[in-house]
């Protein structure tokens, strides 16, 4: 009854209806566009005109990408930066999150105030810089692992999280005589999987996609992740470079335009493959993302 | 037990009697203090591993702003180098670059502020009227992906876009809008809308959510009784779901207001070029540019303080102002 649409509602409706498919369209198309040039021949994509679906298709893009020595080296590092990166992080903060979330712990206010006082203030690029130099961590491929292996954001979602955990499970484990190091591993950690999950995604996105930890420390090209790699290929526009790494007997058919987008592609599809999985934390997310903005 | 007594014997004595029991309840406090702290020594540690990381990548950058009032140099310690008072400060207000800087970042930050801003706000406020659950998710799956990608991948695919025989430029000749491809990046005058219009790209699905799930803890039983009052759907949109997220508009505001020298470093970093750098060339540029490829380290810290401190300023009148406007603050 109070269902009863006018037609005023009824051309709302049909208004509201295509402009989201306007912006959806929008939002989708340009990442589409790359993935059915990446799958053109890359001399045929030359022409133009490829917009919906490959005229010539191919895979000798991804097969020149999965040849070139460069791309490979740089893949294995962004793999091995987010898989240590993540394990890391989340192993640290989630522990200190732990002992700062305990009652009764002796300096615990201290502790927080001080790590209150780092989420309004830093040093920022310069100073940040000067220790890392200092640190001897340039060219190192540490750098990318204990700068970000804390976050005090992220110890507040972990140190929320343990505080709901009951009492019981811990007296338990402690008058069976454990220790707070197999408490914390053995008890705390396995219940507390959703935070863990949704820390560990999102951490990985960021290490995943960062670029610029590769562009400031590092100067050897063998410890660059793929998106310090893209970034100079993309920014700096040295694709022939990207040319010069692949094999001859590839190289015919792919240009310098053709590879770059199979290289983005294979760079794109890990996060697109997480996504769904992403997408059941998005608004903890993003209640992370908008206190940290 | 023993205590107790000791301590009830005391308190009948008088005189100098009183002093030892002090002394022996504050001995017997550290003791009980140190037992205890003795008893989480476990805890102290993984505490202290985290503190000791703080002071290392947090507190000592800190302290290393100070190379902002000092000439320092590289071969020397941040305390060794010797104080120069505001010189680098000056140095920047006189700098030929300073105007130039100025009004981009001040350009840019502010075409965000006031079209990058309320667009997810409609946007949401639109997404909320879709009336299929199905159709909403998907909508919202659809535009949130741009996010989950780097500056490095969307700005390789806007060269794409944007090159001579890229697409933009096809549909335009197509369309005899322009009669010559124009090479977009090479041209200060179209940097501004590049990246006002990638940002929303990129950010207008993620920055609905929180308006989104406001609008989720809107009672329904306002729009019930509105419904019978006779109200349509952009009255509702105007007159209960826009109030009703009022609080959450201006918190957002404020912060947006205090981010907004931060003219996302990333997205430009990897956007600008040498053609285009009067329009590209914002605060972080520049000190990316005087502090790590010129090495003036000093300098450059100087012009990132002056950033921090105008950003402060600009927090703290937002705050006034939304104080003032509509009861909702920051602090």
């Amino acid at each position: 009854m109070l269902k009863r649409r006018t037609k005023g509602e009824a051309f709302f409706d049909i208004f509201n209806n295509f402009g989201m498919l306007i912006v959806c369209f929008l939002t989708i198309y340009p990442i589409w566009y790359v993935l059915v040039n990446a799958f053109n021949d890359g001399q045929d994509a030359m022409r133009g005109g490829i917009y919906w679906w490959p005229r010539m298709f191919s895979f000798e893009n991804f097969s020149a990408v999965f040849q070139s020595s460069g791309i490979m080296t740089a893949m294995g590092i962004t793999v091995a930066k987010t898989v240590i990166g993540v394990f890391i992080h989340v192993l640290f903060t989630a522990m200190v999150a732990y002992a700062f979330s305990r009652k009764g712990l002796i300096g615990g206010k201290f502790y927080i105030l001080l790590g209150t006082v780092t989420m309004f203030f830093g040093g920022g690029l310069i100073p940040t810089y000067l220790l890392i130099k200092d640190l001897n961590m340039l060219d190192s491929f540490l750098v990318y692992i204990i700068p970000a292996m804390f976050s005090f954001f992220d110890l507040i979602i972990f140190m929320t999280f343990f505080r709901e955990i009951p009492d019981g499970l811990e007296e338990a484990a402690k008058i069976d005589g454990a220790n707070d190091w197999s408490i914390f591993l053995r008890v705390v950690l396995p219940v507390s999987m959703p935070v863990i999950a949704t820390i560990a995604l999102f951490h990985g996105v960021y290490q995943w996609n960062d670029y610029f930890t590769g562009v400031i420390y590092i100067n050897n090209t063998d410890l660059q992740p793929i998106q310090t790699y893209l970034y100079k290929v993309v920014a700096q526009s040295s694709s022939n470079q990207m040319m010069a790494q692949v094999p001859g007997g590839v190289a015919k058919s792919v240009t310098s335009q053709s590879i770059k987008m199979a290289t983005m592609v294979v760079t794109t599809a890990p996060i697109v493959f997480v996504y769904p999985f992403l997408q059941r934390y998005f608004v903890k997310g993003m209640m992370i993302g908008s206190i940290k903005g | 037990m023993q205590n107790q007594l000791h301590a009830d014997a005391s308190e009948t004595g008088v005189g100098p009697s009183m002093e030892p029991s002090v002394q022996d309840k504050r001995k017997l406090d550290r003791k009980r203090w140190l037992r205890k702290l003795y008893g989480q020594r476990h805890l102290q540690i993984m505490a202290l591993l985290g503190v000791v990381w703080m002071i290392i990548f947090n507190y000592i950058p800190m302290y290393g702003v100070i190379i902002a009032f000092k000439e320092f140099n590289i071969v020397k310690s941040i305390g060794e180098a010797p104080w120069v008072g505001l010189e680098h400060f000056k140095e920047f207000f006189s700098d030929e670059d300073f105007t130039n800087v100025m009004r981009n970042t001040l350009g840019i930050s502010l075409l965000k502020l006031f079209i990058g801003f309320p667009l997810p706000i409609i946007f949401a406020l639109f997404l909320n009227e879709i009336r299929s659950v199905r159709y909403k998710r998907t909508i919202q799956t659809i535009s949130y992906l741009p996010h989950f990608l780097s500056w490095v991948i969307l700005g390789g695919i806007l060269m794409t876009w944007l090159a001579d025989i890229g697409i933009i430029n096809n549909i335009l000749l197509a369309l005899h809008i322009i009669d010559e491809p124009i090479t977009y990046l090479a041209e200060p005058k179209y940097f501004w809308g590049i990246i006002i219009t990638s940002d929303i790209w990129k950010e207008l699905g993620w920055s609905a959510i929180i308006y989104l799930a406001a609008i989720a803890s809107i009672s329904p039983e306002m729009y019930e009784a509105s419904t019978i009052d006779g109200a349509g759907r952009f009255q509702k949109m105007w007159y209960i779901t826009l109030p009703s997220i009022k609080s959450t508009i201006s918190i957002l505001f404020i912060l947006a207001v205090g981010g907004v020298l931060n003219s996302n470093f990333d997205q430009i970093l990897v956007l600008r070029n040498s053609l285009n750098e009067s329009a590209s060339n914002v605060i972080d540029i520049f000190v990316y540019h005087t502090g790590m490829q010129n090495g003036r380290y000093s300098y450059a810290q100087a012009v990132a303080l002056f950033k921090s401190v105008i950003a402060i300023i600009l927090l703290l009148i937002a705050n006034r102002v939304t104080k003032k406007l509509n009861d909702t603050s920051l602090f």
